[in-house]
């Protein structure tokens, strides 16, 4: 009798049997605005990366008699005042704004880990730490970042060539100012689990502390660490188009969507396309990448799965 | 409550101390010479000459020092000897940092531009909280009604549209196209009629918008959240069953200990606002301390860069403190941690 309870229940259970990637998919697919967002990131990736084979139209070439040209069939998007096509240089920028937000958000991802890890798992550098993490969060940011690319510009335009140059030098500070709330939350984060029986489970069986942050930490953290992925994308791209807005990020010859957006204002009266273009597809990345964020958000808290 | 603001005095500090010298150091570290844009027919003595007349013949930390000197002794003696009236000491050989490109005192240029900034951000700031604030507490109190579904989501687009977009959209639609408001602000206006006022008024509807409406968008995300996290709390049962009406719950009640958090992440964001408002200044072309700061950072101008910067950061620690010592004052609770 009470075996032939024990397999109902068994079986039960394996017909409910839900897997957590499974759980936070379905709860993701709930969330319209994150749906819709993942759609339109991937689209405007897949229109970036993949157009300039479609519409291979040099971004760089100049000719002077189509200058300030409306939509046409030759030039989709018309042309600017030296007579690039817009449509070519909207695609390379695109290219170059994506490139930045991805790898400065992957700098400030792996020091933020890092940094969290680190404090949450070794009492001793803890305060220091996250003194650290303070004191990052009360610098100035965009001041302080006008004036590295300023003062470095030069140095490494001679080191690495102008463009090469300059993309390193904008990701790597965007990056390395932007870490602290991933420190933040993930120190957090481990500083509640490393308390946990599994990972106390793992000492006494002499694993080794590294393997023990590899192996059951990091997984356990990861939820966090992909939401402030998708902020931190939208914060790398917003910041690299206010320095290039602001005439201080890539040089003028070096298409990004900021960079299309500053030299598009002095024309809004002749071409006012030129700013809109570029300024609706950082809009629309940056939005569709906070959905994404909002969405992941609600499907990785457990609190909220199954509502 | 004193132990509780000394405490946090004493972490802002050093915090500051440090701050200002990572903004020294970069600066000084930085490969770039400032004699660097000299044509090249300038001799290597000249060049030398140069360089010690702006000061660069010291050590670092002798420089360092004097900076700090002027910077939080010299400049706040003046700013006293001015507004009253009075001579403090040997005023006429005191310290003070130059700007290279202008050979006036630097703080005198920022005293000099202060103004218009603190204008158009302040009224930004004042014009998004109270946007901010009822929307957030009928969004929260309406729950998934349709003005909350519209209010989410226009508040993700304001919050994610840039303001350098908003900005030249609003210039486009509004000087362009319509041709209502100028284009571009007009610095030599000074207020003196009825008519100047009106112009005035106009030129400061955009930057101030478009500045207001990206905080409204963040506030108002708080404030939601804020309203929601009080709304279910046994205190609002306990308010309902005194029999107070829906009104006196809500505004009293729920609205009190709600604004607490909100109020003091408005302190905290008011030094980014004016990180905010160097790409509005931009914009608009107001002649605000943003616009001081893109000048001097294109001029190379180190003295300035280096003094608004730090500006920036002191802004930062205060408005922190500020807040810390703002949530102490509201929620008991926080000052025994």
């Amino acid at each position: 009798m009470t075996e032939v309870v024990k397999l109902g229940v068994a079986e039960d259970l394996r017909t409910v049997h839900r897997s957590l990637w499974g759980d936070v998919w379905r709860q993701f697919y709930k969330h319209k605005g994150a749906l819709v967002g993942v759609i339109v990131f991937v689209l405007i990736t897949l229109i970036v990366f993949l157009g300039p084979f479609v519409y291979d139209v040099d971004p760089n070439s100049i000719d002077f008699k189509s200058r300030n040209l409306t939509p046409s069939l030759d030039h989709p998007l018309g042309t600017d005042n030296i007579g690039h096509d817009t449509l070519a240089q909207m695609l390379a920028g695109g290219q170059v704004s994506l490139a930045v937000g991805f790898l400065a958000m992957l700098i400030a991802l792996v020091l933020g880990t890092f940094i969290g890890v680190l404090a949450g798992f070794t009492k001793v550098l803890d305060g220091p730490l996250m003194r650290l993490t303070d004191l990052f969060l009360a610098l100035p940011i965009l001041p302080l970042l006008l004036v590295i690319i300023l003062l470095f510009r030069d140095t490494l335009r001679n080191l690495y060539g102008p463009e090469a140059g300059i993309f390193m030098l904008i990701v790597f500070v965007i990056g390395i100012t932007s870490w602290m709330n991933t420190a933040r939350i993930v120190r957090g984060d481990v500083l509640g689990i490393k308390e946990r029986e599994f990972v106390l489970a793992a000492h006494s069986i002499g694993v080794r502390r590294r393997k023990i942050i590899f192996r059951h930490i990091l997984p356990n953290v990861l939820s966090p660490i992909m939401v402030s992925a998708t902020l931190g994308i939208a914060n790398a791209i917003i910041t690299e188009s206010a320095l290039s807005f602001l005439g201080l990020g890539f040089p003028p010859d070096f298409p990004t969507w900021g960079r299309l957006l500053f030299d598009g204002t002095n024309f809004i009266q002749i071409t006012p396309s030129r700013v809109i273009w570029p300024g609706l597809f950082i809009a629309l990345t940056v939005l569709s990448v906070n959905y994404i964020g909002d969405g992941l958000r609600d499907a990785l808290d457990p609190r909220m799965r199954g509502r | 409550m004193v132990r509780y603001i000394l405490r946090r005095l004493l972490i802002a500090i050093p915090t500051l101390l440090v701050i200002s010298f990572v903004i020294f150091a970069i600066l000084d570290l930085a490969p770039n010479d400032p004699t660097g844009n000299l044509p090249m027919t300038v001799p290597p003595e000249t060049r030398e000459k140069i360089r010690l007349s702006l000061g660069l013949g010291e050590a670092m930390h002798v420089r360092y020092y004097k900076w700090l000197v002027q910077f939080f002794v010299n400049e706040p003696l003046n700013i006293l000897e001015q507004s009253f009236g009075i001579v403090i000491g040997d005023s006429g050989n005191r310290l003070r940092v130059l700007s290279w490109a202008t050979r006036s005192p630097v703080v005198d240029m920022i005293v000099e531009r202060a103004p218009q900034t603190l204008w158009v951000v302040g009224l930004s700031y004042v014009f998004g909280i109270l946007m901010a604030i009822p929307i957030g507490i009928i969004q929260a109190y309406r729950q998934y009604s349709w003005f909350d579904q519209v209010g989410t989501f226009v508040a993700m687009v304001g919050f994610s549209v840039p303001t350098f977009f908003t900005g030249v959209v609003a210039i486009l639609v509004f000087s362009v196209q319509l041709q209502w408001l100028p284009m571009i602000y007009d610095t030599t206006l000074e207020v003196n009629s009825w008519g100047n006022f009106i112009l005035q008024f106009k030129q400061m509807i955009m930057p101030v918008m478009v500045l207001a409406l990206w905080q409204a968008a963040q506030l108002s995300r708080f404030m939601r959240a804020s309203i929601l996290d009080n709304l279910n709390l046994d205190y609002v049962r306990t308010a309902r069953s005194k029999g107070r009406n829906e009104r006196a719950v809500l505004l009293i009640h729920v609205l009190r200990n709600s604004l607490i958090p909100v109020i003091t992440l408005i302190a905290l964001g008011i030094p980014h606002i004016f990180g905010g408002a160097i790409i509005t200044e931009q914009i608009f072309r107001v002649n605000g301390l943003g616009q001081l700061l893109i000048i001097a950072i294109e001029g190379a101008d180190i003295p300035t860069v280096q003094t608004l910067t730090f500006l920036f950061a002191f802004l930062i620690v205060l408005f922190n403190l500020i807040a810390d010592v703002l949530y102490g004052i509201l929620d008991p609770r926080i000052r025994y941690d």
